[in-house]
């Protein structure tokens, strides 16, 4: 197994790395979004909490 | 012993339930897709025609299914919404439009980069692809349309009429390939089985329940995401240990 020659993919290597490529860095971006989104709702809240907590 | 199913309708339970699975279903969907990618990659033969940029379908068959169904699945949760007026239905739509929407892409683009090699062009104004790009603003459509309107419960109804309206596209896609038969080709799965080579099929399965749990896993995360932001006000939140917290510790 020639590790070169499998990702040539017989001269179509930039389809097939292209494709994979791309949808393997949307879903990593997806999941990091979504841990921004927590992240960030929870800063939210503990911000509300912290203003209630001193007007009471 | 009833199982009372509507306990875990509320976002209360729900969130927590949630929590719990995304695990169950992040793993397994990486270690799927790891052993669907080898035996695509490893296992399966060259292609007589295509040579290796046939390798492709093992992506652009599993984000085009995903992408249809998501949103079948979307258009079902918003319509729950809308009639039964039960928020965690609406927002569980929230969630999965954005991972449809990514489905979609990947599903023209990897199409494309497939469709170049083998058609000639990146793009042809073919049924099938012209119904998936459809699909793609669709749901693109239904996010934006939720954000642009401020109070949630009245964005919920409007983009759930959005959804629903627009899954009358997705038959459309499935049947393109035989109603106007331009360019794109048949189905490869069909009910009466497959023609493709076994470790192809393997391949194709393994990256598809791969698709299907990462799909679950993301909207699962997704929800609590916006449970969150829209229960901010209630006390069952604010109970929660991760709100408890200091701002300063990571949660």
């Amino acid at each position: 197994m020639n590790w070169a020659e499998f990702f040539a993919m017989k001269g179509y290597a930039f389809y097939v790395w292209g494709s994979y490529g791309v949808a393997l860095l949307v879903f990593a971006i997806e999941i990091m979004l979504i841990r921004n989104r927590r992240k960030q709702a929870l800063r939210n809240l503990r911000l509300m909490r912290d203003e209630m907590g001193e007007s009471v | 012993m009833a199982i009372n199913w509507f306990k875990y309708s509320a976002p209360t339970t729900f969130y927590g339930l949630a929590g719990k699975l995304i695990p169950y279903f992040a793993w397994p969907a990486a270690i799927l897709f790891a052993i669907g990618i080898y035996i695509g990659f490893f296992v399966a033969p060259t292609d007589a025609t295509q040579s290796e940029a046939y390798r492709i379908i093992f992506l652009h068959v599993p984000a085009s299914i995903l992408s249809m169904f998501i949103y079948l699945i979307m258009a079902g949760y918003a319509a729950l919404g809308l009639i039964f007026n039960t928020r965690l239905s609406s927002m569980m739509a929230q969630a999965l439009a954005p991972t449809g929407a990514l489905f979609a892409f990947v599903s023209l683009w990897s199409g494309a980069l497939w469709g170049k090699p083998m058609w000639g062009a990146w793009w042809v104004w073919d049924a099938r692809l012209t119904s998936e790009l459809i699909l793609l603003f669709l749901y693109l459509g239904y996010i934006a349309l939720h954000a642009s309107i401020e109070d949630t419960r009245r964005a919920d109804k409007a983009s759930a009429l959005l959804a629903i309206v627009g899954s009358v596209n997705v038959p459309i896609i499935y049947f393109s390939v035989k109603w106007w038969n331009t360019l794109h080709q048949g189905a490869t799965i069909k009910m009466s089985g497959t023609s493709m080579h076994i470790a192809m099929q393997q391949a194709m399965f393994a990256v598809m329940a791969a698709c299907w749990l990462y799909a679950i896993a993301v909207a699962l995360a997704r929800v609590r995401g916006i449970i969150l932001e829209r229960e901010a006000n209630t006390q069952w939140v604010n109970d929660l240990p991760e709100v408890k917290q200091m701002n300063g510790e990571h949660s």
